[in-house]
């Protein structure tokens, strides 16, 4: 089973998607920002990195500009959560190397129908 | 698959909170008309992740209220906004209507929802946009979109560009998608494919057209290539009811069977059993640093292993063994102790904690009085016990009220004191002798002697001709029943005295005392037992013994060179260092242990720092940095001048930690019979 690094800030959701992977059979790793996400990320191979937007230390974006200039993380699926709000922040993350977007509130099943698509 | 949100909800309330509280303490160092930008975002993340939490967990009152401050805040991320006062007083009252919110969903107090609305159009004002009664944040982004408008199906052209795979995609895992959308039938293009010698393996060079036949929406299929939108070709034509797909010139015709993806994981059933505790017992919960955590770990790693070891002493156990068994029994001791140091670990938190409602507290007062208050504070990082912070933060509250209602005066009466208008109230924490101090200090006109006299004698606290000094005017205001406020006012001096705050903290085991100086404002001196307080200290080598100096009160480590040191009658040894002058003071002859090096150039000299005075400590050796738990050394033993408490290393040993203020009275304490420097000392020096 594929497994996924999650980098939000928010404990909360963090928990709630970590749940539902690990309920959907998915093995998780949490990491609380971006920088600590990069540092989860470089210590062991993730199949697939979910990471939110607006985080300090560093920012989801910049996030996947680093993991995308990493060897490991050349063609790995990363994915940013986005606000309905952020458009401009999608074209962002493509730019930066994002494979895709999932946009907030969404609800478990939403997000396990958007790991299936790049599971595999 | 259902999953119950609800379970989240406590994780989400209480981040919330530490939102709430972030966004009031940056709102408070928001500095009008200068944007901070670091200080902004951290606003903005947490209005962000609230709004986004809410909207997730189901709060859509929530969320929708957020929704206006976010755009507010990201306005003035951007900075078309200017940080004004009227700006930041929305805000800072948003986030108290928010916290309402919030403990209302909770399931406390029902929340007063005309605020919410009157606050929401405040804001909307602002934005210059009407407020909709609905903000569409609970887009439920319903998949199936328009009713199905195809018919018999769609021709996919689908030609990926190189650099596809770069984008973390994968045309195979789309193709997949789509093949479970309806009847799916793939060509592969294999016009762009090299020659085998300058194949590009990164690069994306296949393209495809499909034939989806079935009941399907073009949104449904567009969607599958929502990602890659810019990183292909795509055409998405309504195939005709019979077409077929003309082969292209160098086709190979592909009839995948997609191996059912999912089959393998046949998600399980995500029933969770929904205990439905969260609102029988509203737990309270500590964030503990990772670290503390690791350590409790390996502590009861430590206490397997000695286990296992006592297990197997006593299997076949005779007398030969005894030796063992005390051993491991010591060991076994150790552990324990270890282990429950580190549990009450778990329990020490920065005063900051406490200290965090005053900046807020301290603006709101000022300007219901129209004082003019800066409020400082330091040591924040100091730690204490949960529960003696929780019944300290009364008792902080009613002091700084009090310094900021009775002390700091009206500005034009501190103008005409010759003071600045601007009155300042410091909030100090540190550790001292064995103690927590906490000092709320105030420079306003200090304890007015005369008015608490005549109230005094009023009250019949006083004889009528007892004449009080200054400690016992300021004894006074601690006796029950005492108020000098000639009205009560609504910020201080409503029944709650400063007996009861007196009794507060005797009631913790420590003391509060106050030192006043007329026109020069008074400071309320707290001191806490710390018999639990956590340290960060060096560990230095005199002789065969650790000590421990505080960390904090480290200025810096020198090695000698001859000549630094001199000796000056009534003084005792004096070194100068970059045109400072300060006392040296050698630990082996104050603790009277035999040192190794006696020789000044030869040590180590630490300058420390305490009560505005330096001082050079000469050691042996410096040893390891370390975080210490404090003993106290007064309940175990006696109190021992120039030591603070003590401590016990990792190897069983106990170390003094060493009381620098304490260290620095002995030095200036004129050099009496056994601190006479013997003769070959001198000489030493003189070398």
């Amino acid at each position: 089973m594929p497994n996924i690094l999650i980098v939000d800030d928010s404990a909360s959701m963090r928990q709630m998607v970590a749940f539902t992977l690990k309920g959907a059979g998915y093995e998780v790793e949490e990491a609380v920002d971006g920088a600590d996400g990069l540092k989860k990320a470089k210590t062991r191979s993730f199949n697939i990195v979910v990471t939110d937007v607006n985080m300090p230390n560093m920012d989801g974006i910049q996030l996947i500009k680093e993991l995308r200039a990493l060897p490991n993380y050349k063609f790995t699926p990363l994915l940013l959560l986005t606000t309905e709000s952020s458009a401009d922040k999608k074209q962002a993350g493509k730019t930066a190397g994002a494979t895709g977007w999932m946009v907030k509130p969404f609800n478990p099943e939403q997000l396990l129908a958007t790991i299936k698509k790049v599971s595999g | 698959m259902t999953i119950d949100m609800s379970k989240f909800l406590d994780t989400f309330f209480e981040e919330s909170a530490e939102g709430l509280d972030a966004m009031e303490s940056g709102l408070l160092n928001m500095q009008e008309g200068a944007a901070d930008n670091e200080l902004i975002n951290t606003i903005f993340r947490a209005a962000h992740s609230i709004k986004g939490g809410s909207a997730t967990f189901g709060l859509s009152e929530v969320a929708e209220f957020t929704h206006h401050m976010e755009t507010l805040l990201d306005e003035m991320r951007a900075g078309k906004r200017a940080v004004a006062r009227e700006l930041v007083d929305v805000l800072l009252e948003s986030v108290d209507c928010l916290r309402a919110m919030l403990a209302a969903s909770k399931g406390g107090d029902a929340h007063n929802p005309e605020r919410a609305k009157v606050l929401s159009e405040r804001m909307g004002r602002m934005l210059g946009v009407v407020v909709e009664s609905a903000v569409a944040v609970n887009s439920e982004n319903s998949t199936s979109g328009t009713p199905a408008a195809a018919g018999a199906g769609w021709r996919i052209v689908f030609s990926p560009h190189a650099h596809l795979y770069r984008t973390g995609n994968d045309p195979v895992r789309m193709l997949r998608e789509l093949a479970e959308l309806g009847e799916f039938k793939v060509q592969c293009d294999t016009a762009r494919l090299p020659r085998f010698a300058d194949a590009q393996p990164e690069e994306c060079v296949l393209a495809w057209t499909i034939e989806l036949r079935g009941d399907i929406a073009e949104k449904r299929v567009r969607e599958v290539f929502d990602w890659v939108e810019g990183d292909c070709d795509l055409s998405v034509e309504k195939l005709a009811a019979n077409a077929v797909i003309k082969p292209a010139q160098q086709v190979a015709v592909l009839d995948i069977k997609l191996a059912e993806p999912e089959s393998k994981s046949k998600t399980p059933d995500l029933k969770v059993p929904t205990p439905d505790s969260r609102s029988a017992t509203e737990a309270t919960s500590i964030r503990v640093g990772i670290d503390k955590v690791d350590a409790l770990i390996n502590m009861v790693g430590e206490l397997v292993i000695t286990q296992s070891m006592l297990g197997q002493v006593g299997k076949d156990f005779d007398m030969s063994r005894v030796e063992k068994l005390m051993h491991g029994l010591a060991q076994l001791e150790r552990n324990t102790r270890e282990l429950q140091e580190s549990v009450m670990r778990i329990r020490m938190m920065p005063i900051s904690f406490a200290f965090q409602r005053f900046p807020r507290m301290v603006r709101d007062l000022s300007q219901k009085l129209n004082k003019k208050i800066d409020l400082r504070m330091s040591g924040e990082q100091t730690e204490l016990d949960k529960t003696v912070m929780e019944k300290i933060g009364d008792p902080l509250v009613h002091l700084v009220r009090n310094s900021v209602d009775h002390g700091i005066e009206m500005p034009d009466v501190r103008r005409a004191a010759g003071k600045s208008e601007t009155g300042v109230v410091t909030l100090n924490a540190f550790h001292q002798g064995g103690n927590i101090v906490i000092e709320i200090k105030d420079d306003g006109a200090g304890l007015p002697r005369d008015k608490i006299i005549a109230k005094a004698r009023k009250q019949g606290l006083l004889g009528a001709d007892e004449e009080p000094d200054d400690d016992e005017v300021c004894e006074l205001i601690f006796m029950a029943g005492f108020s000098t406020a000639d009205q009560v006012s609504d910020v201080s001096g409503r029944g709650v005295g400063m007996d009861v705050v007196r009794k507060n903290i005797k009631a913790l085991g420590g003391s509060v005392e106050v030192k006043s100086e007329s026109g020069k404002g008074s400071t309320f001196t707290i001191h806490l037992p710390l018999t639990l307080a956590i340290m960060d200290g060096q560990s230095v080598l005199v002789g065969r013994e650790n000590y421990i100096i505080p960390l904090v009160s480290i200025v810096e480590s020198i090695q000698l060179k001859p000549g630094m040191v001199n000796l000056v009658a009534g003084q005792g040894e004096v070194m100068r260092l970059r045109d400072e002058v300060m006392p040296v003071l050698r630990l082996y002859k104050i603790f009277n242990v035999a040192a190794h090096v006696t020789d000044l150039h030869r040590g180590l000299l630490v300058v420390v720092e305490g009560e505005g005075k330096r001082v050079g400590l000469f050691v042996d050796e410096l040893m390891g940095q370390q975080q210490v738990v404090i003993k106290s050394l007064e309940t175990n033993f006696r109190k021992v001048a120039g030591v603070s408490g003590a401590t016990i290393l990792g190897d069983g040993t106990v170390a003094l930690i060493l009381d620098i203020p304490g260290l620095i009275q002995l030095a200036q304490q004129p050099v009496g019979v056994d601190r006479v420097v013997p003769v070959e000392h001198i000489a030493t020096i003189a070398a």
